[in-house]
């Protein structure tokens, strides 16, 4: 099979910036772990309200600048309905559905992950500047899907 | 390799007595739909332009479900079977029967008015992706099976004519057009069997006989297809940009081998590389994603040749016209001709649908555009642009030929194209633009009681719908000049039926081992049986839970 001098360049080059952007990835996942958020950890949806931590949704604090925040997602809102947390704190947030897939998100930020019924998610980000947050879901979830939001208050 | 033996009379042009019809039904019908889809896209602009707030008698969410299931499941798919049999007819002459493609085509139609019907009365608002455990009505999920049973049927037709050629033809390579054909249903069989399965979960279901459903299960099993499902519509395009696009100025196809060679690397990374729509889902490992994002990259490959071979056919057709340098045979090229600037503006629109494509897959960094506006944006420039203005470009050629008629207003024809063109630079660069703001898709307020946020994604979305007022218009000048010709009824029986445009001889011999396509189909079936096997038993060993239906709208 006969390859043009032009194209066997061509294609050397589409094969280099292949090569090059998967090395950046796999560099940047495994050198500084970035990766999408894949929490792999199961919860009956039905009985959410009886599993710690879900029982009690909330924020807690777990060390310096540190938080944990456990939300519950269900049509169409998300518990708790606010947050707040001092600048620089570094937050990791556990979501779970208690009905259909929802989706959790915060514009501006790096915060955004599927959820899924049955399953916990869970995404972390740092929040270096104070303002309010506006934290929606992003995954048709029914009739009144847009008005279900939140917000996280950075002091 | 000898040259092909024909046991009918190739004079005795019968692939035009019995399947022009055929053929021209599959595009009017994807016409229709075109138009209707059209209408609904622009009254989901306005309402996210906040210029018109949907009656709660037919809500956004309805609307935007009728939407995605005409333009992305049916307008194209009617459109490629149509395509891929005209394809397959006119390269391979016998006497044959159209029955089979027929009752495909009957299938399909009830398939989609089924679903159409459903999703208009109400009882079916899930959104094209349909996730559970959103429960629709059954016909629903009946008439989405038949939809996909019904392309079987026209599968089945062109891989018996490519059967049938193969046993006259022992020594010879399947023609061309004929193999793009089978190669892009050879794709498209291995995808469907995905939502065959999800639909053999989610039917019972819908109907009351089983109490729960896996949610990630069907998730994994939707984008399975759903990913080939956007390159069998690549497909369909690639197949009009390197054997039709040519014939508008008298090209010629660059290379057999390497076209071949094309399309049976698409068909060998569609099915692989679903997860990159799921990397934002709980419940799968960051390896599994990765192996899907090394695998979604390796379709460089096809995407290089191809916008090589492009250029390149542009180019030698030039030459031999004696027109030399960049812009002289930019100027050259015939931009007045809608069937080749449809395609031609479609293959330009592609280039920014490839680079935002690279960002969406690239790992991480989709955490920065799931499901915002972005994505949108990203499958308008590319299904919506040089897909369907591939299509519609494309149709301005096919119809006239089949219906033996004058092509009906030529200059609104052309006008189609460029309204189109603009327009869709407009709305789905303001799209990409709103999704980087952060603005999510698949919402019908986008106020958020006054956030600061939300209000940044204001003035992208006005502009969005504005350059969606022009897409329309250009819809709407496709779908007059589509039925005027019929209907005006300005016959032309001497109109030269399509042919495909030649290979170039240049480019030497094509090794058979490219037209294997049993096992080429075999290789795709293990990659993908290697790609979802880990991610797929990862789910099932975990996960028990099965989730009763809702209906939420």
């Amino acid at each position: 099979m006969h390859i043009h001098r032009f194209e066997r360049l061509w294609l050397t080059f589409g094969m280099a910036i292949l090569g090059l952007f998967i090395a950046v990835l796999a560099v940047a996942a495994l050198g500084e772990g970035f990766v999408p958020p894949s929490n792999v950890q199961t919860i009956d949806p039905t009985k959410v309200a009886q599993t710690p931590p879900f029982d009690h949704p909330g924020l807690r604090k777990v060390g310096d600048h540190a938080y944990e925040a456990y939300y519950v997602a269900h049509i169409f809102s998300f518990d708790p309905p606010a947050i707040t947390v001092p600048a620089g704190s570094h937050v990791t947030f556990y979501v779970t559905s208690t009905d259909v897939e929802h989706g959790f998100s915060i514009p501006a930020t790096g915060v955004n992950v599927m959820v899924t019924p049955g399953w916990v998610s869970s995404v972390s980000h740092t929040f270096k500047d104070a303002g309010t947050f506006l934290l929606l879901c992003n995954e048709f979830c029914g009739i009144a899907h847009q008005t279900m939001f939140a917000k996280v208050v950075v002091r | 390799m000898g040259s092909a033996h024909w046991p009918d009379d190739p004079a005795y042009d019968l692939s035009r007595e019995k399947g022009d019809l055929l053929v021209l039904t599959h595009i009017y019908t994807a016409t229709l739909v075109l138009g209707i889809g059209a209408l609904f896209g622009v009254l989901q602009g306005f309402s996210r332009a906040d210029f018109i707030t949907m009656p709660a008698w037919f809500d956004y969410y309805r609307m935007l479900t009728v939407h995605g299931v005409l333009m992305a499941l049916v307008f194209t798919t009617f459109f490629i079977t149509g395509l891929l049999t005209y394809a397959t007819y006119r390269s391979i002459p016998r006497v044959r029967s159209v029955r089979w493609n027929w009752i495909g085509y009957g299938v399909m139609l009830v398939g989609t008015v089924t679903t159409a019907l459903t999703i208009l009365s109400g009882n079916a608002t899930v959104l094209y992706t349909f996730y559970a455990p959103l429960k629709a009505s059954p016909f629903f999920y009946f008439g989405a099976t038949l939809l996909v049973a019904g392309t079987w049927f026209v599968a089945g037709d062109i891989i018996e004519n490519v059967v049938w050629f193969k046993r006259n033809n022992r020594k010879v390579l399947i023609p061309l057009p004929a193999f793009v054909s089978v190669c892009t249903m050879t794709m498209w069989i291995i995808a469907t069997l995905g939502v065959t399965a999800e639909m053999l979960i989610l039917i019972p279901w819908s109907l009351g006989w089983t109490p729960g459903v896996d949610v990630s299960l069907t998730r994994m099993l939707f984008w399975y297809f759903g990913h080939p499902l956007v390159y069998f519509w690549i497909m369909g395009a690639y197949v009009i940009w390197y054997l039709v696009v040519p014939t508008a100025f008298g090209g010629t196809v660059f290379s057999d081998a390497l076209t071949r060679l094309a399309f049976v690397s698409l068909l060998l990374l569609s099915t692989p590389v679903g997860l990159h729509h799921e990397y934002l889902d709980p419940g799968i490992s960051s390896g599994w994603k990765f192996l899907h994002t090394v695998l979604t990259f390796g379709v460089v490959i096809p995407s290089f040749m191809t916008a090589f071979a492009i250029f390149a056919t542009f180019e030698i057709a030039a030459r031999k016209h004696g027109v030399t340098g960049f812009w002289n045979i930019v100027r050259w090229l015939p931009w007045r001709d809608p069937a080749f600037a449809g395609p031609a503006f479609g293959m330009i629109l592609f280039i920014f649908g490839g680079f935002g494509g690279i960002v969406n897959n690239s790992y991480s960094m989709d955490v920065l555009v799931h499901n915002t506006m972005w994505i949108v944006g990203h499958f308008h420039i590319t299904v919506g642009g040089p897909v369907a203005l591939t299509f519609v470009g494309a149709a301005y050629r096919l119809v006239p030929s089949l219906a033996r008629r004058r092509l009906f207003a030529p200059k609104l024809a052309l006008a189609s194209i460029y309204l189109w063109f603009v327009g869709m630079v407009a709305m789905s660069f303001s799209m990409h633009w709103a999704g980087l703001l952060g603005a999510p898709r698949r919402t019908s307020v986008v106020s958020y009681a006054g956030s600061a946020v939300a209000a940044t994604w204001h003035v992208p979305m006005v502009c969005a719908a504005l350059g969606g007022v022009f897409v329309a218009l250009g819809v709407l000048c496709f779908v007059i000049v589509a039925t005027g010709t019929y209907f005006t009824n300005r016959r032309a029986e001497d109109n030269p039926a399509l042919d495909f445009a030649p290979v170039d001889t240049a480019a030497g011999k094509t090794p058979a081992i490219l037209d294997n396509l049993r096992g080429w189909a075999a290789l795709a079936i293990v990659l993908a049986v290697l790609a979802y096997i880990g991610p797929m038993a990862q789910q099932l060993n975990a996960h028990a839970y099965l989730a009763p239906g809702m209906r939420t709208w």
